[in-house]
């Protein structure tokens, strides 16, 4: 069994509103996977009831061959770390070192493996040197840090970054650049809602896209972003690189800029002879 | 005249020990669309907060410097007087959000009772804020209860039905999908057809290299460039100021390192697909195919 298996999982709220229909994949341990889609799709659904937060109202959901309807939020976020999309729902410590601690303490870990797991996760998210400010004094793009931090210390297998590339400027994203590489290194299965195209193309070997609820499309990252209707249809764009290489005429270049470059150059050289 | 003059102002949170703008002067003609791009901490939000008012009347901390509005010293003015002609939409639409309202067309509403406007007019500007920014399949939702990129479209458009002759916007799409961005930007863009001024702050560069009129780059709470899109984003200081560049220029310029000259930096796609389609087809004017 995969280390999170989603079997054919809806949710709807109370009021009758459906936020996710119907869908299933698989994560395996090591996996990095961004999922995609436009607002509403229901990507934060999706990744809430992998967390345990929410449960799905149809289907199935197994962590580890858990099912999580069967254990509650606090135990199968022990497995699953969840970073909000608004870090201010998730901050209320007041010192970054006391909110990266804190769920190390609600896990019981001694305090020199407390220390010793803060230490390393705020370096790991370039939080070194912020562990003693309030987290309110610094700007919003840092605040996801802390909270990036803050699960990257409970060495859960699953990580979960809900829109880390909003507002972060561009050492910001080498930083996430960074992380994922990082926790792929450690074996970790990350999953990153994101509506940076760019960042994706560049950083995740696998990506899901979500349209109006459902998952449309799931395979490999260099793959998927060259289905133009698919895109078209979930009303996303494509990275520069692929739209580049489709309107030149270079095809399915595998986001690889070697390949439009080649391309650009043997079309020169036949013209030109 | 500028709409927006600021003049030699240097600037100092209470509790900060260094200058967070350092003798920033610029110019905004009226009708301007002007991007403040820069790395986070280099002052952008501190600069537009200065622009209306709220630097130093509500923060309190040292200015030194003007800023004219409209031609007028603001610092003479009432916060609520220049909230009259200066709109500003939060970076965290989490913060913007009134939570007063228990839906959108309340929340809409909100700015504009409290103004004291006459219920129909309200509701003819409600109706035609919603079709604008596209948010009227939302009307009668709870704003908490909207994705996060949704209440950013719901904060803009409570911004936008106050109609400020001056907008200040600070990352409006942080939140928000690839076409929802594209959306905003569409209502940005009418915003400035109908004549009002633009301040915006983004990371897409994309975007701003395709609408801006003007670009300011800070750094570390100083001016370091200035100019057109094209002045701004093919200058050869961008990489000390550790700037992000359209994609496309990025990759124009892994391209000239392969050893594929191409005649001009592209800053937007289609200059980028041009310029490669022309540097293919060279051949052709020699006749040779």
């Amino acid at each position: 069994m995969s280390l999170v298996e989603v079997k054919n999982v809806s949710f709807s709220y109370p009021n009758g509103f459906v936020a996710v229909d119907d869908i299933s994949f698989s994560i395996e341990a090591g996996e990095n996977i961004a999922i995609v889609g436009q607002n509403g799709a229901g990507k934060t659904t999706t990744v809430k009831m992998i967390n345990g937060l929410t449960k799905p109202t149809k289907g199935d959901i197994f962590v580890d061959g858990k099912n999580t309807k069967e254990y509650t939020t606090a135990q199968i976020a022990k497995m699953v770390g969840y970073v909000f999309q608004n870090p201010d729902d998730q901050i209320f410590n007041n010192t970054v070192y006391k909110e990266i601690e804190y769920g190390l303490k609600r896990m019981k870990i001694p305090a020199d493996e407390r220390k010793r797991r803060v230490e390393e996760s705020a370096k790991l998210a370039g939080m070194t040197e912020y562990l003693n400010y309030n987290p309110y004094d610094l700007p919003l793009s840092l605040r996801k840090f802390v909270t990036i931090a803050s699960v990257i210390a409970t060495d859960c297998d699953v990580m979960i970054f809900d829109e880390p590339t909003a507002g972060q400027d561009l050492e910001g994203l080498q930083q996430l650049a960074f992380i994922i590489e990082e926790l792929k290194a450690k074996g970790k299965a990350l999953i990153t809602i994101t509506h940076d195209m760019e960042f994706v193309a560049q950083n995740f070997e696998r990506l899901i896209i979500m349209c109006n609820k459902k998952v449309v499309a799931d395979g490999k990252t260099k793959e998927v972003f060259y289905y133009e209707d698919i895109m078209k249809k979930a009303r996303l764009k494509q990275p520069c690189l692929v739209e580049m290489s489709n309107r030149i005429g270079a095809g399915t270049t595998g986001l690889d800029l070697d390949a439009i470059a080649d391309f650009i150059s043997k079309t020169r050289t036949c013209i030109l002879k | 005249m500028d709409a927006i003059y600021v003049k030699n102002l240097t600037y100092r949170y209470p509790t900060s020990e260094k200058d967070v703008l350092k003798d920033v002067s610029f110019q905004v003609k009226k009708g301007e669309f002007c991007s403040i791009i820069g790395a986070n901490g280099s002052g952008k939000t501190t600069l537009c907060n200065a622009i209306r008012g709220f630097v130093p009347k509500f923060y309190k901390g040292t200015m030194t410097g003007e800023v004219y509005v409209n031609g007028n010293n603001i610092e003479q003015q009432e916060l609520g007087e220049l909230a009259c002609s200066v709109g500003f939409v939060f970076q965290n639409p989490f913060t913007q959000i009134s939570g007063v309202a228990k839906t959108v067309y309340e929340e809409l509403a909100f700015g504009l009772e409290n103004m004291g406007v006459s219920p129909e007019e309200i509701k003819d500007r409600v109706e035609e804020v919603l079709k604008l920014t596209k948010t009227e399949e939302f009307r009668d939702r709870n704003p908490y209860q909207l994705s996060g990129g949704q209440q950013q479209r719901i904060a803009l458009a409570s911004i936008l039905i106050m109609n400020q002759e001056i907008l200040v916007i600070d990352e409006p799409t942080s939140q928000l999908d690839p076409q929802s961005t594209d959306d905003i930007f569409e209502i940005i863009q009418l915003m400035k057809k109908m004549g009002r001024t633009i301040i915006l702050v983004e990371h897409k560069m994309e975007q701003i290299a395709q609408y801006s009129d003007h670009i300011i780059v800070l750094d570390e709470g100083k001016i370091v460039l200035e100019g057109t899109p094209r002045e701004v984003l093919t200058h050869e200081d961008c990489k000390k100021y550790k700037m992000r560049l359209p994609q496309c220029t990025t990759i124009g310029k892994q391209l000239q390192q392969r050893g594929i000259k191409l005649k001009k930096l592209p800053i937007i796609l289609d200059e980028a697909v041009d310029e490669i389609k022309m540097y293919m087809g060279e051949g052709r004017e020699f006749g040779c195919h």
